[in-house]
C-alpha cells in the first residue's frame, strides 16, 4: 500500500514536469515566428516611422530629423488629398456594394436551389483571381472605346459612359485643392472590385444564413411575419455579427487595394483614380522621396488599424470567453 | 398556392442563371479573345465568337510569360509549404497548450495580416538587400513566408481548436509528451487543415504584386509583374494580352476547380473566427 502511494506520487511529480516542459516547448515553438515577426512587422513599422521623421528625400539616404515635415507636406499636396478622397468614397461604396450583392446572392442560393455548388462556385471564383488579372481584364471590359460600349450602342445609347476614363466629379464641391464628390472613373474601378470580392460576401452570409436556427423562422412565420417582415426583422438582426465581420474584412482588403488599380487604370486624369497605396509607392520607389512615402506608408497604416485593432480584440475576448 | 410557388421557383431560377451569367462575363470576354488570330481581331468584332479557333495568341502570350512561370512556381510551393509548416506548429502550440498570454501572442501574430504592406516595405527592401536577397526568388520566398504566417497559424489554431481536448489528454496520460502528441496524434489529424492553409497561401503568393514589382526585376519577375507589364505595353495586341491573362489565372483556377470547398474554408478562416 504503502508502494503504491509512493510510486504513484513519483508518477504525478514526473507528470508534473513533464506538463512544464512541454508548457516551455509551446512557448518555444511561438518564438521564431515572434521573432521573425518582430523584426517584419512591428520592427520595420517602427522604422518607416523613423524615415518618415527624416529628410531622406533623395536616392541618397538621409536621417536628419525633419520632425512631421515630410506629413504637413503629403497632406498638402493634390494627389494626397485626391488619395483621401478616393479612399474613402471607393471603400464606403465598395463594402456597400459588396454587403448588397453578397446578401442578395446568399439569400437567392439559400432557397434550397439545385446545382448550388455550381451557383456558388461562378460566384466565388473571381476571389481565386489576382486582382492585375482583374484589373487587366475589366479595363478592356470597360474601355470607352470597345468593350461594354459597344454592346450599349447597340442597344440604341447616344451619350455613352467613358467609364474610368471620365473626370467627372459628382456632386464637385471645392474643398481646399480639390473636387469633392464621387470620381465617376472610380465607378468603373468598383464595377470589377465588387465582381472580385461580393464572393466573399455571399460565402460569409451564407454560412451565417445557415447558422440561424429553424426555430426562430418558425416562431416568426407562425405569428404571420411574410417574406419582407422576416429579412428586415429575424434575418438581418441575426446577421449583426456576421455583417460586422464582412465589413471589417472588406475595409481592410479596400484600403490596402493596389493592384487592381495599378493594372486597370493607374492614377488617372487628375488622379480620379489614385489610392494611398499606389501614391506611397511611386513617391518612394519611382520618386525616390524615400521619407514621404513613409509618411503616406504610416497615414495608410493608421487608418486600418483604426478598424482592426478594435476587432481584433473584441473577437479574441469572445473567443477566450466561450 | 402551388401554382404561384412554382413561378416563384422559376424566377429565382431565372435570377441566378442571369446573375451566373454576368459573373462569368470576363471569362466569355477572355476565352472568345484568347482564341481569335492576331489577323481575326477587330475591334468591332470583340464580343463575337471567333470563326476559326487559333492557339496564336495564347502561344505568343506563353513566349513572353513561359519563364515567369517558372518564378512563380519556384516561388509559391515553397512559400506556401514554408508557412504551412510553420502555422501548423504555431496553431497547434496556441490551441492545444494554452498558457497566460496566448491571447496576446495570438493577437501579434494575427495584426500582421492587416498592416498594408507598404508599411514595411522600406526597410524590407534594405534588409533584402542588405543580406543579399533583393531581386531573387529566395527573398522573395522569404517575405511571403514570413508574411503568410498570420494567416496559416489562424487557419490551424481554428482547425485544431475543433480536435477535441480529450484526444490531447489521452496522450498525455500514456506519457507522450509536446512533440510525440504533434507528431503521432495531431499531425495524422491535420490533412485537412494542410490542404486548407496550401491551397490559400498558393493562391495568395501566386496572386501578389505587391512584394513581385517591389522587390525582383527581369528575369526575376512572377507572372503578375509580366502580365501587367505586357497589358501596359504598347506594342502587344490585346489578343495576347488577354491570352496572358488567361494563363496566368490557369493554375489557381484549377486548383480552385477542384479543391473549391477548401479554397473557400480557407476564405471564411480568414474572418478570424473559426
Amino acid at each position: 500500500m504503502k508502494g503504491w502511494t509512493h510510486a504513484s506520487q513519483g508518477a504525478r511529480m514526473s507528470v508534473r514536469r513533464r506538463f512544464s516542459w512541454d508548457q516551455f516547448s509551446a512557448v518555444a515553438t511561438l518564438i521564431p515566428s515572434l521573432i521573425l515577426l518582430g523584426v517584419f512587422v512591428y520592427g520595420f513599422i517602427v522604422w518607416t516611422g523613423y524615415v518618415s521623421l527624416t529628410n531622406w528625400n533623395s536616392f541618397i539616404p538621409n536621417f536628419s530629423f525633419a520632425g512631421l515635415q515630410n506629413y504637413i507636406n503629403v497632406f498638402g499636396t493634390f494627389r494626397f488629398q485626391s488619395d483621401l478622397r478616393n479612399i474613402v468614397v471607393f471603400t464606403a461604396l465598395f463594402i456597400i456594394g459588396c454587403l448588397i450583392v453578397g446578401m442578395g446572392l446568399a439569400l437567392l442560393i439559400d432557397q434550397r436551389v439545385r446545382a448550388e455548388g455550381l451557383f456558388r462556385s461562378i460566384f466565388i471564383f473571381p476571389m481565386a483571381i489576382s486582382f492585375v488579372v482583374t484589373g487587366v481584364i475589366w479595363s478592356w471590359i470597360l474601355n470607352p472605346g470597345t468593350g461594354v460600349n459597344l454592346v450599349l450602342k447597340a442597344f440604341g445609347w447616344k451619350t455613352l459612359p467613358s467609364w474610368f476614363l471620365s473626370t467627372t466629379i459628382v456632386p464637385n464641391i471645392t474643398l481646399g485643392q480639390i473636387q469633392v464628390g464621387i470620381p465617376l472613373a472610380l465607378l468603373a474601378v468598383l464595377i470589377a472590385a465588387v465582381w472580385q470580392m461580393s464572393g466573399f460576401a455571399m460565402a460569409v452570409y451564407l454560412a451565417g444564413l445557415r447558422g440561424i436556427s429553424d426555430d426562430i423562422k418558425e416562431a416568426a412565420r407562425i405569428d404571420g411575419a411574410g417574406a419582407v417582415r422576416m429579412f428586415w426583422s429575424i434575418i438581418l438582426p441575426q446577421l449583426k455579427s456576421t455583417t460586422t465581420t464582412i465589413v471589417i474584412i472588406l475595409s481592410a482588403a479596400s484600403l490596402k487595394v493596389f493592384g487592381l488599380i495599378y493594372a486597370m487604370t493607374g492614377p488617372g486624369q487628375e488622379f480620379v483614380t489614385d489610392m494611398p497605396s499606389l501614391n506611397m509607392f511611386q513617391t518612394t520607389f519611382q520618386g525616390d522621396q524615400f521619407a514621404q512615402g513613409a509618411a503616406i506608408a504610416i497615414v495608410l497604416l493608421l487608418l486600418l488599424a483604426v478598424f482592426i485593432i478594435p476587432y481584433l480584440i473584441s473577437t479574441l475576448r469572445q473567443d477566450s470567453s466561450s | 398556392m402551388m401554382a404561384l410557388r412554382r413561378i416563384n421557383r422559376s424566377l429565382l431560377y431565372v435570377v441566378l442563371i442571369i446573375l451566373a451569367c454576368l459573373y462569368l462575363v470576363p471569362v466569355y470576354v477572355v476565352a472568345v479573345t484568347s482564341l481569335k488570330a492576331n489577323s481575326a481581331i477587330s475591334l468591332a468584332e470583340m464580343w463575337n465568337l471567333p470563326s476559326s479557333l487559333s492557339l496564336s495568341s495564347i502561344s505568343a502570350a506563353w513566349a513572353q510569360l513561359g519563364p515567369n512561370f517558372m518564378n512563380s512556381f519556384e516561388l509559391a510551393v515553397p512559400a506556401t509549404l514554408l508557412s504551412a509548416l510553420i502555422g501548423a506548429l504555431n496553431g497547434y502550440a496556441l490551441s492545444k497548450w494554452k498558457f497566460k498570454g496566448t491571447n496576446v501572442i495570438f493577437f501579434l501574430i494575427l495584426f500582421g495580416m492587416f498592416i498594408p504592406y507598404q508599411s514595411v516595405l522600406i526597410p524590407l527592401l534594405r534588409v533584402l538587400d542588405m543580406i543579399g536577397l533583393y531581386n531573387t526568388i529566395a527573398g522573395l520566398i522569404l517575405v511571403h513566408t514570413v508574411y503568410g504566417i498570420p494567416i496559416t497559424t489562424l487557419i490551424f489554431r481554428n482547425f485544431y481548436v475543433a480536435i477535441p481536448d480529450e484526444i490531447i489528454e489521452s496522450g498525455k496520460i500514456d506519457g507522450t509528451g509536446y512533440w510525440g502528441i504533434f507528431r503521432h496524434i495531431v499531425l495524422p489529424l491535420s490533412i485537412p487543415g494542410f490542404v486548407v492553409a496550401g491551397i490559400w497561401q498558393f493562391t495568395q503568393v501566386w496572386n501578389n504584386f505587391l512584394f513581385a514589382v517591389a522587390l525582383t526585376n527581369p528575369p526575376y519577375q512572377p507572372v503578375t509583374v509580366a502580365l501587367v507589364n505586357i497589358a501596359g505595353s504598347q506594342t502587344v495586341q490585346w489578343n495576347v494580352q488577354m491570352a496572358s491573362a488567361l494563363l496566368v489565372s490557369l493554375p489557381t483556377l484549377i486548383v480552385y476547380i477542384f479543391l473549391g470547398k477548401y479554397f473557400v474554408r480557407g476564405l471564411l478562416a480568414g474572418s478570424v473566427k473559426g
